[in-house]
């Protein structure tokens, strides 16, 4: 196995009954890699994430997550990666200071480490004088902010975004990215959907899902020029459209 | 356990920071029990009584005095004529018709024997069974006095023996309702906001996502599962605290047995209610499903548990269905404890029953408890 390669996929598919949500899919993401995982509303990507992490069992095929098998190492994997869902996943009724402290214990941080990294967070974020306030009472970007850096808090190897910045205005859509930028410069794989074309264009590789399967993957330059395409809006549409 | 003392500080600090949730969990139970142990009662009191007097006599007037002298019958209505009274009895008002017929003075006398109509309403047959009793009661009573009254220096050897029975009422010897109803109620209200809140909890997480987040941590399902589950049964416990002393301060029930025992069996019974709850929600989406399916075992749970009607008058199969109900075992454990002063050995059976319900209950809720789908 190549150490490089974090995650290895093969033929992995997924099925409901006889709906194949996911067609055997296959690609590899590199250590340090913003991995961009784009397709339409319902081609498939979040039951294909789920499958990644461990929540939903595929129906064939292989994956390797941070160097464990989905089948049968799916608590491994939990250990390693962090995610953060389409849908806000922090306790609206939890300050920001318990939420973190909740999701750092149940990572298994120490003590110590929890109160340094919450620390550490909450300067970084700038959110000094809402640490105290519930969660719920926040607007939706810091709140996507403070979702991701929660994923982040126990150190994983990758760290899975499904849309997270659905909803989130253009200033707090650029200070994401540049999170997330800082996140893969420090090693972090940084595995993300979006429906965002510009967001695609960040991306270091972008794959494209249509109807369950992969129809392209290269980096957004070389999707453009095969695609004869100015952007990626325009290689989208083309391929969405089929 | 690190990872468990996170879930229950997180737990308990959302419970009680639900300022709308909180005095459903213990003002609501409390006013309940305060109410429903007033309210509940089998006596049938306030009589809406009517007669027909066809005889006018002394005897008649004299059997009609009996009734007006008791308390459980205060309405009076004397009726001209039987139509008039069934009239009456059509309206709703009247439950109990007493028909004295014509000459009922002169054939007592002659045949030392006589009829008397008797009417009773019905529609409640539980209330109507009382107020047979009631009447029979009295129409002995007097029986016995004309009995004494018509007696005949020759009729001495004819006369039969009467055998009274004196009942003596054990472990509740007024026959005090609250004290019977008051340990059934607190029952109830132990296992109703413990099964809603535990059915409800976890269903909720999955409503606003945050189940999925927990899923993709390495947690465990027993740990998270246990740190779910503690707080309430933490709860129920305190329930049961608040419960007991209201029971003793307001109600004066007496409370014989030993205390210690009384928690040991709930902390027990609570795992049960808890494994029900958390099994429910493993099952549904939303916490409406999980409410109306806790429901619907909450009904039929209450009616069949011996709190209301006895079990013994249950069907055969009926009063097998009662075995797998788990409040029944704990109506009987809470009225043997506290009232009959009952001890562990005595409650072995349900107390063994219980724990078995309990693991039971907890390996299924843990089982289908998934992770991943």
């Amino acid at each position: 196995m190549n150490t490089n390669k974090v995650i290895q996929v093969g033929g992995l598919t997924k099925m409901f009954g006889d709906f194949t949500a996911v067609n055997t899919i296959t690609f590899d993401v590199e250590k340090g890699e913003i991995f961009g995982f784009l397709g339409a509303n319902g081609a498939g990507k979040t039951t294909a994430m789920k499958m990644l992490i461990g929540i939903s069992k595929p129906t064939s095929g292989n994956a390797n997550v941070a160097g464990f098998d989905v089948f049968t190492n799916a608590e491994d994997i939990k250990k390693n990666i962090g995610y953060m869902s389409q849908k806000f996943a922090l306790y609206d009724d939890l300050t920001v200071k318990e939420n973190i402290t909740f999701f750092g214990g149940i990572y298994g941080l120490s003590r110590a480490k929890i109160k340094k990294k919450s620390k550490e967070l909450i300067d970084e974020l700038g959110l000094k004088d809402v640490a105290g306030h519930l969660v719920g009472s926040l607007p939706l970007g810091w709140k996507q902010k403070i979702s991701f850096s929660v994923a982040l808090l126990h150190e994983p190897k990758i760290v899975f975004l499904d849309e997270p910045t659905g909803g989130v205005d253009p200033i707090t859509r650029r200070q994401f990215w540049e999170m997330i930028y800082k996140a893969a410069d420090e090693g972090t794989t940084v595995f993300v959907t979006t429906h965002y074309m510009d967001e695609a264009e960040y991306c270091h590789r972008v794959s494209i899902m249509v109807n369950g399967k992969i129809e392209a993957l290269d980096t957004p330059k070389k999707l453009k020029e095969q695609f004869k395409a100015e952007n990626m809006n325009e290689v989208f549409l083309k391929l969405a459209r089929g | 356990m690190k990872t468990i003392i996170y879930i229950i500080q997180k737990e308990f600090k959302q419970i009680f920071r639900n300022k709308g949730m909180l005095p459903i969990i213990f003002v609501l139970p409390l006013l309940q029990l305060v109410i429903l142990s007033n309210a509940a009662t089998f006596e049938v009191q306030h009589i809406k009584f009517g007669y027909v007097d066809n005889d006018h006599s002394s005897t008649s007037r004299a059997l009609v005095e009996k009734f007006s002298t008791s308390t459980y019958f205060n309405v009076l209505t004397d009726f001209p004529s039987e139509s008039k009274a069934s009239a009456a009895m059509l309206q709703g008002d009247v439950d109990v018709l007493l028909e004295i017929p014509r000459y009922f003075e002169r054939d007592l006398q002659k045949e030392k024997h006589n009829n008397i109509g008797v009417t009773i309403n019905a529609i409640d047959g539980a209330a109507a069974g009382v107020e047979n009793v009631y009447v029979t009661q009295i129409v002995q009573r007097f029986n016995r006095n004309i009995i004494i009254d018509l007696l005949q220096p020759s009729d001495q050897l004819i006369q039969p023996a009467i055998i009274d029975t004196i009942p003596l009422f054990w472990y509740n010897q007024t026959l005090n309702y609250k004290t019977f109803m008051v340990p059934g109620i607190l029952v109830l209200l132990v296992t109703m906001i413990t099964l809603f809140l535990s059915g409800m909890n976890i269903v909720r997480e999955k409503e606003i996502g945050t189940l999925e987040q927990i899923n993709v941590t390495p947690i465990k399902k027993s740990q998270f599962i246990i740190g779910k589950l503690f707080p309430f049964w933490i709860l129920g416990l305190g329930l049961l605290t608040i419960g007991l002393i209201i029971a003793k301060l307001i109600f004066n029930v007496p409370m014989i047995g030993s205390l210690l025992l009384m928690y040991f069996y709930t902390s027990i019974y609570i795992l049960v209610v808890l494994g029900i709850g958390l099994f429910i929600s493993n099952f549904t989406d939303t916490q409406q499903q999980a409410m109306f399916i806790a429901w619907f075992f909450m009904v039929i749970f209450i009616l069949m548990s011996g709190l209301f009607t006895p079990i013994e008058s249950m069907p055969k199969w009926a009063q097998i269905l009662t075995e797998f109900n788990p409040i029944k075992y704990f109506v009987e454990v809470m009225r043997m404890v506290m009232l009959k002063g009952s001890g562990l050995i005595d409650i072995l059976p349900q107390l063994s029953k219980t724990l078995l319900y309990a693991l039971i209950m907890n390996g299924l809720a843990v089982w289908s408890y998934r992770k991943t789908n």
